[in-house]
């Protein structure tokens, strides 16, 4: 399965980081993280090695892999749209790496297209709407 | 934090390594194993970078699953001898240890100062000597610790003994490098256990100088420390069946996967995983114009401690709408003269986040307070600095007004970024500082006694500084109410976390008790 649903989108660097983990290891999935240092980083895990609750909300998909966030935290972020990009640094907590040296990182989708690029950052573009599908 | 000493002489620490440095450095560092140093099994290193100027301070072992078996091994070897130890004995190696941290207190700062980024100042007035106290007051309370014997019935006793658990594991976050050790490693050490420690990925440095320090003050094996990435040897030390409990201070993904791996081998777990805190202002603050008013301006200032990199961090402030506007011009006045440099120039207020990444995500945090209509008050970007700190990650002091609902209120940026709105009375107070999914810490300024104390029952937080902020003693409990974790340290009762209860049921009754 290719391609994104639902509230998240990527970027080419973030989908190319997502290949190379299926092609070394097999499924991913990832979970939205928050508060503390390594608040905010989509943590990437292998399919299945964190354990679902009930009060986990699918975001979407890239590539077939799943993105969830924790309900309570969706609804106080206002249900953001979500770019997953790459960036140099280190991948947060346990979470599996984007590459060597890179980690993954989840941007508001509107801000991600706005105007302001800060220093040493990627620029990515504006995401479909929620809901749609490039599959 | 402690309170400043007087005017002190401005000193500029020469950068660790260089010449003048009280600090050294050597190129590369090994883990600390059993007593010794030991390279890492896959022989694998990565440079470790200073914040201040994006340059490598030395190489540390990028360690893999094995170290940790390693690491296990040694502390396995050790605990029983370390457990069995009288609490004498062991009062005495953490009172050594903290004489050890004292002997070399600007050596540790500028050494935690040179790799988090946070002003010296701060390290030689709060985190080194904090954490020397840490071991103090766990020497005091293992020294001082009573067991308990109930009287069941005249001939029955019940005798109550604390045993250690055993090998803990430790994980360490990158704000208060060594404070945040001592924390963990205090109480575990006190109650009998040895550990095996995983420092932060950005902050992996400081601690291993403070095992050169400390090293051989601790039985070998009772502390062991190994670096690397949180995704290859997190889980190895958090899932391991060798671990009888886990300590982690984080976010809050992690603490639920933490979590999931102590459920499989049913051991406990103790959790910090951050917080919004308000940092509530009552318009009786402005009554006077005296040293209480000066206090609580610098209250509201406190979001800038130590970057913002706390969890802790005052992150929202509250401000009674009647006295917003002089309130907040008073504080602006403060942030707009905060110094920002050299974090080893004991004039400078703030230096620089600790990575790379820490100051993207405050960059986009504040995109994102703008894109919601958070009014920018101060700040707002990135700080422009020279020649050797251009590559620094400096970012400015910086405050957004807007409303509870924005996610800039609603998620921790760790990072100097205050978001400020107004409420008209105490219930709309309350209201506005419960809603949100944490509850680490709280913040009350008010001159009405009554009114202090109804609020700080009323926030629904694990700790609510009144008329203060940021203090941090050993004795004063400190953990989380909601998602901001399990668990309280900075205090005795973390004995019973690092502790197994023996209940022995004895019978002094000769006859039998008749039923076959």
């Amino acid at each position: 399965m290719t391609g994104v649903s639902g509230r998240v989108t990527a970027t080419p660097a973030a989908r190319q980081a997502i290949a190379g983990l299926l092609a070394r290891g097999g499924p991913v999935m990832f979970i939205q993280s928050a508060g503390c240092c390594g608040g905010t980083a989509p943590m990437c895990f292998r399919q299945g090695e964190f354990l679902l609750g009930p009060g986990d909300a699918l975001l979407g998909e890239v590539d077939g892999c799943p993105y969830y966030i924790d309900e309570r935290l969706d609804v106080a972020w206002g249900r953001p749209r979500l770019v997953l990009d790459v960036e140099p640094g280190f991948a947060e907590g346990f979470s599996l790496a984007a590459g060597a040296g890179e980690h993954f990182v989840a941007r508001p989708a509107a801000a991600a297209g706005g105007s302001r690029v800060s220093p040493g950052r990627r620029a990515c573009g504006p995401g479909p709407r929620p809901g749609t599908s490039a599959r | 934090m402690t309170r400043a000493q007087g005017k002190e002489q401005a000193v500029k620490y020469t950068a660790p390594g260089r010449d003048g440095s009280g600090v050294t450095v050597e190129p590369r560092y090994e883990n600390f194993i059993g007593g010794k140093w030991l390279p890492p099994v896959s022989g694998r290193y990565r440079a470790n970078l200073c914040p201040a100027t994006a340059q490598p301070i030395c190489e540390v072992a990028d360690s893999t699953p094995e170290d940790i078996e390693h690491a296990l091994d040694a502390a396995h070897a050790a605990a029983p001898a370390w457990g069995e130890t009288s609490h004498t004995k062991r009062a005495e190696v953490l009172n050594a240890v903290a004489d050890a941290i004292d002997a070399h207190r600007e050596m540790l700062a500028v050494t935690e100062s040179w790799e988090n980024g946070k002003p010296v100042r701060e390290t030689l007035a709060a985190d080194i000597p904090l954490a020397a106290d840490h071991f103090r007051y766990f020497a005091a309370a293992i020294r001082s610790q009573e067991s308990t014997i109930t009287e069941i019935d005249s001939q029955t006793i019940a005798y109550h003994f604390h045993e250690p658990l055993g090998v803990v594991g430790q994980i360490i976050p990158f704000n208060f490098p060594l404070l945040m050790a001592a924390w963990k490693l205090a109480p575990a050490l006190a109650a009998g256990n040895a550990a095996v420690l995983k420092p932060a990925s950005p902050t992996p440095w400081s601690i291993l100088k403070l095992a050169e320090v400390i090293g051989d003050v601790i039985p070998p094996g009772v502390l062991n420390i190994v670096t690397g990435p949180g995704g290859e040897i997190g889980k190895a030390l958090a899932a391991n069946p060798r671990i009888a409990k886990v300590a982690f201070t984080g976010e809050t993904v992690t603490g639920r996967l933490i979590m999931q791996y102590a459920a499989q081998n049913i051991i406990p777990v103790t959790l910090e995983l951050g917080g919004k805190s308000p940092n509530i202002f009552f318009k009786d603050v402005l009554a006077e114009q005296d040293d209480f008013l000066d206090k609580a301006v610098e209250g509201l200032v406190l979001y800038a401690f130590n970057k913002g990199e706390v969890c802790t961090c005052p992150s929202r402030a509250l401000i009674q709408e009647d006295i917003y506007h002089e309130f907040m011009s008073r504080c602006l006045d403060r942030i707009g003269r905060i110094t920002q440099g050299n974090p080893l120039d004991t004039e400078t207020m703030i230096g620089p986040q600790v990575s790379a990444q820490q100051l993207e995500k405050i960059s986009s945090y504040v995109d994102i307070g703008r894109a919601e209509g958070a009014e920018v008050l101060i700040g707002g970007q990135r700080t422009p600095m020279g020649g050797e700190f251009a590559g620094g990650y400096f970012y400015q002091p910086t405050v957004l007004k807007g409303h509870n609902k924005m996610r800039v209120f609603q998620e921790e940026i760790f990072g100097p970024v205050l978001a400020v709105t107004t409420f008209k009375d105490e219930a709309e107070a309350i209201e506005i500082a419960n809603d949100t999914l944490y509850g680490l810490g709280a913040g009350v300024w008010t001159r009405d006694g009554s009114r202090a104390f109804r609020m700080g029952k009323a926030i629904k937080a694990g700790r609510v500084w009144t008329n203060c902020y940021h203090q941090y003693p050993a004795g004063a409990a400190f953990g989380g109410y909601k998602v901001s974790g399990i668990g309280r340290e900075t205090h005795q009762m973390m004995l019973e976390h690092y502790s197994q209860t023996k209940n022995l049921l004895v019978s002094y009754d000769s006859k039998p008790m008749g039923l076959f």
